[in-house]
């Protein structure tokens, strides 16, 4: 057999497919149905909390970016994100909040928060300022300019912090077990219910899981932005760089 | 502590060593941006437990998964702080009879070396927070002192501030590097 060849990786990927009884004898664990069931929770737990915190950091970013102040507050935000390690802070909320899916849904929304708030203040304030004088020339309020020149101009740079933002999430929501919501860390945590196969069938799949949410997120990336970006990317030889290099300056400011 | 500074180290040179072939040879970048982003992606749990069946339990596991979550922001800064040298300095550097490998050494590498010190300084703060869940491979940590019991409070919060506080003090041990490696930045701004 192929799978037999792989060693380990093929007694993952059996488990993924067929279920088989548990470490313990006593019930059945594996296959397709609780792989999916577990993907799903993982699913809802990460694109939940990813909403969240895109409609709480997002307008506050726009916001920021646009009357552009407090730098110093949007750019450190991510700097303090970065430096708190993701399983304390879940595993803090467990502690003194309880367990459940709520509780670990707000331990990453606020993971989720910091990419999104410096990618959208440093991406409304890369907009080109003549482009914003010509705005506010043709006598567009200043919500105006935010909403319907700002906005449109930065959304590439917003979308990427968004996704920084939904690919930690995702890899985060491994540890949701700790807090009793089963989602693809189950097999992990409990190896002595689920066994290695079931351990690294679990990895396989969350592995799986974030290159495809982070594919998806990367066509939707370039579906939402402006056709004249795309149109003034392509005039230029290096301008394919150009959400990345401002994604990237996002990270850099410390 | 060691767990992160040895990746940190590995990172930076092979990190250091792949923007520099891509740098010569343009063709690669591409290709090696996708590599080292599709490396990051991986969740890190998933990282270490899928390489324990490759290297088994213990601290090198550890350590190559966090080299290669470095890889990825440290190779990026790279890239990026040789793409932004001016090409005016460059062609004045030819003319004044420098070889390739001397322009690189002496001119390009120089001027980008803030950048990537930024990119050290990035990579040094998140590797401390990955390292967390290294003992998911068997190399301990402070992540195994939050694991062994998560719902006793005192272990989770002196643990969690301990991994903030070790973040904190790399990334001001590598900006005092970088300080003394640029002595010319300090210069300009006078």
């Amino acid at each position: 057999m192929i799978l037999a060849a792989l060693g380990p990786f093929g007694d993952a990927i059996d488990f993924i497919f067929n279920e088989r009884e548990s470490q313990a004898g006593t019930v059945r664990v594996g296959g397709l149905g609780e792989m999916w069931e577990l993907t799903w929770t993982h699913l809802q737990l990460s694109i939940a909390a990813t909403l969240i915190a895109t409609a709480i950091a997002m307008p506050l970013g726009v916001w920021l970016g646009h009357i552009g102040r407090f730098q110093f507050l949007a750019t450190s935000i991510s700097n303090i994100g970065r430096a708190i390690p993701a399983l304390g802070l879940v595993v803090f909320f467990i502690a003194f909040l309880g367990v459940g899916f709520l509780n670990v849904c707000v331990a990453l929304v606020l993971l989720a928060i910091p990419p999104i708030i410096t990618n959208s203040y440093v991406g409304i304030r890369g907009v080109d300022p003549e482009t914003v004088d010509a705005a506010a020339g043709n006598g567009l309020t200043g919500r105006q300019v935010a909403l319907q020149v700002e906005l449109p101009m930065a959304l590439p740079t917003i979308m990427a912090g968004i996704r920084i933002s939904l690919v930690s999430v995702i890899a985060t929501a491994t540890i949701a077990p700790l807090a009793n919501v089963d989602t693809l860390g189950r097999p992990i945590i409990s190896p002595n219910v689920y066994g290695t196969a079931g351990q690294l069938a679990a990895c396989i799949v969350v592995a799986l899981v974030t290159f495809g949410a982070d594919a998806l997120f990367a066509w939707f990336q370039r579906a939402v932005t402006p056709e004249g970006i795309k149109l003034a990317e392509r005039g230029r030889p290096s301008g394919r760089r150009l959400a990345f290099l401002s994604s990237k300056r996002s990270m850099q400011t410390s | 502590m060691l767990l992160s500074i040895v990746p940190l180290l590995l990172g930076f040179f092979v990190a250091t060593g792949l923007a520099l072939l891509a740098h010569r040879y343009m063709f690669l970048g591409g290709f090696f941006l996708f590599f080292v982003s599709a490396l990051f992606t991986i969740p890190s749990i998933a990282f270490y437990l899928i390489l324990l069946n490759v290297t088994g339990r213990g601290y090198a596991t550890a350590v190559v998964v966090l080299t290669a979550y470095t890889l990825v922001l440290i190779y990026r800064n790279v890239s990026t702080g040789l793409q932004e040298v001016p090409g005016d300095m460059v062609d004045a550097a030819e003319g004044m009879g420098l070889t390739r490998r001397q322009i690189l050494f002496r001119v390009e590498l120089p001027m980008a070396l803030p950048t990537i010190f930024a990119g050290m300084r990035i990579a040094a703060s998140s590797t401390v927070g990955i390292a967390g869940f290294a003992f998911f491979a068997g190399a301990g940590g402070l992540g195994a002192e939050i694991f062994a019991d998560p719902t006793f409070r005192g272990n989770v919060v002196a643990a969690s501030l301990l991994m903030v506080l070790l973040a904190t003090a790399l990334e001001i041990i590598v900006l005092f590097i970088q300080r003394a490696a640029t002595p010319w930045e300090r210069a300009v701004r006078g």
